[in-house]
């Protein structure tokens, strides 16, 4: 008689699996979830919620990428399971097709727009620090750029490596070193030994002689003319002085 | 962070074990016993939000919880096809906590489908006071129910648990 009400007993003790509390809160919006990702670049953890991808990085384990979400992001997180449509989103992501929404709310509004305009950056395409400025409207503000980039909370899929120095170095990367930024770069198709020998003889844009029109020099509309045809300008002011005007696709300087 | 999520989110650490128990008691399997909790769950907080902050504070929680459950549950049950179970195991539940042995959820399995197998009015009743321990007064309030009727209802509960289903034949 009292076992069946003990086993009873015993039934209500059950737990709940693992993490499920956190899974709880992420199911109303309250935390979000995350998975590990296998992409081109090695496994990255990735995490979401109802209003985009929050956060990804290249981490040894769950542990180690959940302690920094934590106390960078401040908000919880819950471990999920993969779903294959967001596996596909990233996948396609980082093949330069965009798919993904992103949630940025926890970041100033300067940060917002840094990395809003650091996603039109082409895949194959570089910009410098200074570009990211003058774009967003505060043509001084070169260094806050670049920090803001270096806390990028989604690299990769916000693509700061994309972001370089004026002088055609290839910068500081938050998402794993300069190493890391080169070798992401030139799988994604940058000429960095062209670039930066072109930087390093003081050249910032290129011309096309036959279009008349001056680009960065790994804008698309530059990379399809004959090299013969390409010259180099030091500044937007001789390519001017020149007869160039600058492109409209990368915008090398005010119009 | 808006004072009812604080509250919620307490709310989820404090009875998140204790609703999946309750939702693996009612369903007999953990699966269902996980949606039955995130459906709770989800009804409780789209609830609180809406609340004023002095009904949130004179809230019975784990009744209140309890409630929800079961309506759950119910509704569950009304708009259920017929399931498939899957032969291979597949069942997802590897995530249990370490301390629960391997022998120990078997029997917690089977007694979970046992008591799953009871008609919804003792169910609900035996499960209310013997598995989430709740008083008869407050299983009544659950259940909406007379605690006559409860009292009734569980006692019959646990005689067909226990197979001692006789009751007509004594007259």
């Amino acid at each position: 008689m009292t076992t069946l009400t003990d086993d009873l007993k015993r039934l209500g003790a059950v737990k709940a699996p693992r993490g499920f509390a956190d899974r709880l809160l992420a199911h109303v919006g309250m935390a979000d979830s995350y998975a590990r990702f296998n992409t081109v670049l090695g496994p990255v953890y990735v995490a979401w919620n109802r209003n985009g991808v929050s956060a990804a990085a290249r981490m040894a384990s769950a542990v180690e990428f959940e302690a920094w979400f934590r106390k960078d992001v401040g908000r919880q997180l819950a471990l999920a399971g993969t779903p294959a449509d967001l596996a596909e989103k990233i996948t396609d992501e980082l093949h330069g097709r965009r798919r993904l929404r992103f949630d940025l709310r926890g970041l100033t509004p300067f940060e917002q727009a840094v990395l809003r305009k650091t996603l039109e950056i082409p895949r194959g395409e570089v910009r410098p620090y200074g570009w990211i400025a003058r774009e967003i409207g505060h043509p001084a503000a070169v260094r806050a750029v670049g920090t803001a980039l270096a806390n990028n909370p989604i690299p990769y899929f916000i693509p700061c490596h994309r972001v370089v120095r004026t002088d055609g170095k290839i910068g500081n990367y938050g998402g794993g070193g300069p190493e890391a930024k080169r070798s992401i770069l030139t799988m994604e198709g940058v000429q960095l030994k062209r670039l930066e020998d072109f930087a390093q003889h003081g050249y910032r844009y290129e011309g096309v002689r036959t279009t008349r029109v001056f680009c960065f020099p790994t804008c698309y509309h530059g990379k399809v003319a004959n090299e013969r045809n390409i010259v180099r300008f030091h500044d937007a002011a001789e390519a001017r002085a020149a007869g160039y005007r600058p492109c409209k696709h990368c915008r090398p300087a005010a119009a | 962070m808006e004072a009812s999520e604080k509250v919620f989110e307490r709310m989820v650490h404090e009875h998140h074990d204790r609703v999946f128990a309750f939702g693996l008691a009612l369903t007999g399997n953990r699966h269902d016993a996980e949606e039955v909790a995130q459906d709770t769950f989800l009804r409780a907080y789209r609830a609180l939000v809406t609340y004023p902050p002095e009904r949130i504070r004179g809230l019975k929680q784990r009744a209140w919880l309890h409630q929800i459950a079961l309506n759950v549950v119910r509704n569950r049950a009304r708009g259920m096809k017929p399931q498939l179970v899957a032969l291979n195991g597949s069942e997802p539940d590897r995530s249990a906590g370490p301390e629960e042995d391997v022998m120990r959820r078997a029997d917690m399995a089977e007694l979970a489908a046992r008591v799953a197998g009871l008609p919804p009015r003792y169910r609900e009743a035996v499960v209310l006071r013997h598995v989430q321990e709740l008083s008869y007064d407050e299983a009544a309030a659950a259940l909406g129910q007379p605690v006559g009727t409860v009292k009734a209802n569980v006692h019959r509960g646990l005689k067909l648990l226990r197979g001692d289903d006789d009751d007509n034949s004594h007259g």
